[in-house]
């Protein structure tokens, strides 16, 4: 363990709140400098999140759930929508949506930021040697991390340029790495869903075994979508992705509506 | 046929990724989806630290609430969403049993675990070890463990409580979070 011995019992009660006021101050200021006890730090709050997991109990009475229901329908909150006024004026040259930020940029800073956290796992470890240049990965890391939530902020402006005088047609980016498991899905110019039904993306792996479900979705009001990381079985090589329209619930074994948009490959 | 699906739960696969995105657009559907997943789980915890159905169901909804107000706090690569509510679930029942203000905004709480809980049968498997873990501890040591994280006692309170030394307390809290991290890894 790279945690610092003379901190080790203290985090443990930090972790619990269980801490009293002077040596909670104490520790907390090692914190912010610590980079390894704050790592640790997160790992003991994921063993106490199983301890908590442990209170099998009751389920919650339904007046509980329809309570729930009454206020989020009281707190609507709309999808984010360009001001009236910006889409006036909008003229040729900003048609539709997407990526002004370029396929090829945004899929490196994806990867470069998932690379760095496992990166990061392993710096840990070794912090004293590598001070430095976890530092200098940290910094990057910030770096990706923005760039990774400007990509999925739902109310960042994508813009996609066409050419002039087409018509702007539903298209779909995946990004997959086998050997992580992950997926990054991004789409634009989606058609508005019809009542009760869902958007789903599948994955046909190349073994030519059946299409794995890799999420539900809903586009905002623009047609963009984003699905991150979805559960999927380990080292499963891909041979391309689709998306295709069916009931709210999902299709969970294979497709069964209709397809919208399929990868052509790259 | 199920193909290839890590997960024995189906509605697994509408993952929680997903139903946080369709949320941030205001999704009031998705909002149920999470609760139906999730919410026996906060409930769960909030009980067992209040022993009040009442105070437990208004934990349930101020949390729920706060996801649905701010759906961006869950960061997928913080923790895993389970992990995520279990904890803010405990630490909001240990504020309302303490009748103190929230310590912590949900935005500030991640954690890292590192076993697959999307499913409930993952859940009841992982839980299935850590029960197993708790009942192996020593009994001090597991009622040390247990006065702080379903009590929210400190561990002076702690030990003004069992007459113990101030250090054994810490000693054993420590050695109790470590025995049930070796089981896991085991």
């Amino acid at each position: 363990m790279s945690v610092h011995e003379q901190f080790a019992e203290d985090l443990a009660l930090y972790a619990l709140g269980a801490l009293d006021d002077a040596e909670r101050q104490k520790l907390e200021k090692h914190l912010e400098e610590c980079a390894s006890c704050r790592r640790e730090l997160e790992l003991l709050r994921g063993d106490l999140s199983l301890l908590a997991l442990t209170t099998a109990g009751p389920r919650p009475p339904a007046r509980a759930r329809q309570r729930l229901i009454s206020a989020i329908a009281a707190e609507p909150r709309l999808p984010a929508a360009a001001p009236a006024s910006e889409r006036q004026q909008r003229s040729w040259w900003m048609v539709s949506t997407w990526p002004a930020l370029g396929w090829a940029a945004a899929v490196g800073l994806v990867i470069v930021g998932i690379g760095l956290l496992l990166q990061n796992s392993t710096l840990h470890q070794n912090l004293a040697s590598l001070r430095a240049q976890f530092a200098d990965q940290e910094s990057k890391l910030e770096q990706a991390n923005q760039t990774v939530a400007t990509l999925l902020d739902p109310e960042a402006m994508k813009i996609e340029l066409v050419a002039v005088g087409n018509k702007p047609q539903p298209r779909g980016k995946a990004i997959y790495q086998r050997r992580n498991r992950n997926l990054i899905f991004f789409a634009s110019n989606l058609p508005p869903l019809p009542a009760q039904k869902i958007y789903e993306l599948w994955l046909f792996p190349a073994s030519g075994r059946a299409p794995i479900a890799a999420g539900l979705f809903k586009p905002d009001a623009r047609g963009s979508a984003t699905v991150v990381n979805p559960p999927l079985p380990a080292d499963v090589e891909a041979k391309n992705f689709a998306v295709t329209l069916e009931p709210e619930s999902g299709s969970h074994e294979s497709p069964r509506g209709t397809p919208v948009i399929v990868g052509v490959g790259e | 046929m199920k193909i290839g699906v890590p997960s024995a739960d189906p509605n697994a696969m509408t993952s929680d990724m997903a139903l946080v995105t369709a949320i941030r657009s205001g999704d009031q559907g998705a909002m149920k989806a999470l609760y139906d997943r999730y919410s026996s789980i906060v409930y769960s915890v909030a009980l067992r630290v209040l022993q009040d159905t009442g105070a437990a169901e208004d934990v349930l909804q101020d949390i729920f609430m706060q996801v649905w107000r701010n759906p961006g706090a869950f960061d997928a690569s913080r923790g895993n969403m389970a992990a995520w509510l279990a904890v803010i679930a405990r630490n909001r029942a240990i504020d309302a049993l303490r009748r103190r203000r929230p310590e912590d905004d949900i935005e500030d709480v991640s954690v890292s675990v590192e076993h697959d809980l999307v499913s409930k049968a993952d859940r009841s498997r992982i839980m299935d070890k850590v029960r197993g873990a708790l009942q192996a501890m020593p009994a001090p040591q597991r009622s040390a463990l247990e006065m702080a994280y379903f009590e929210g006692l400190t561990h002076s309170e702690i030990a003004g409580k069992t007459g113990e030394p101030l250090g054994t307390i810490k000693t054993r809290i420590r050695a109790g979070l470590l025995s049930l991290r070796k089981v896991l890894a085991a």
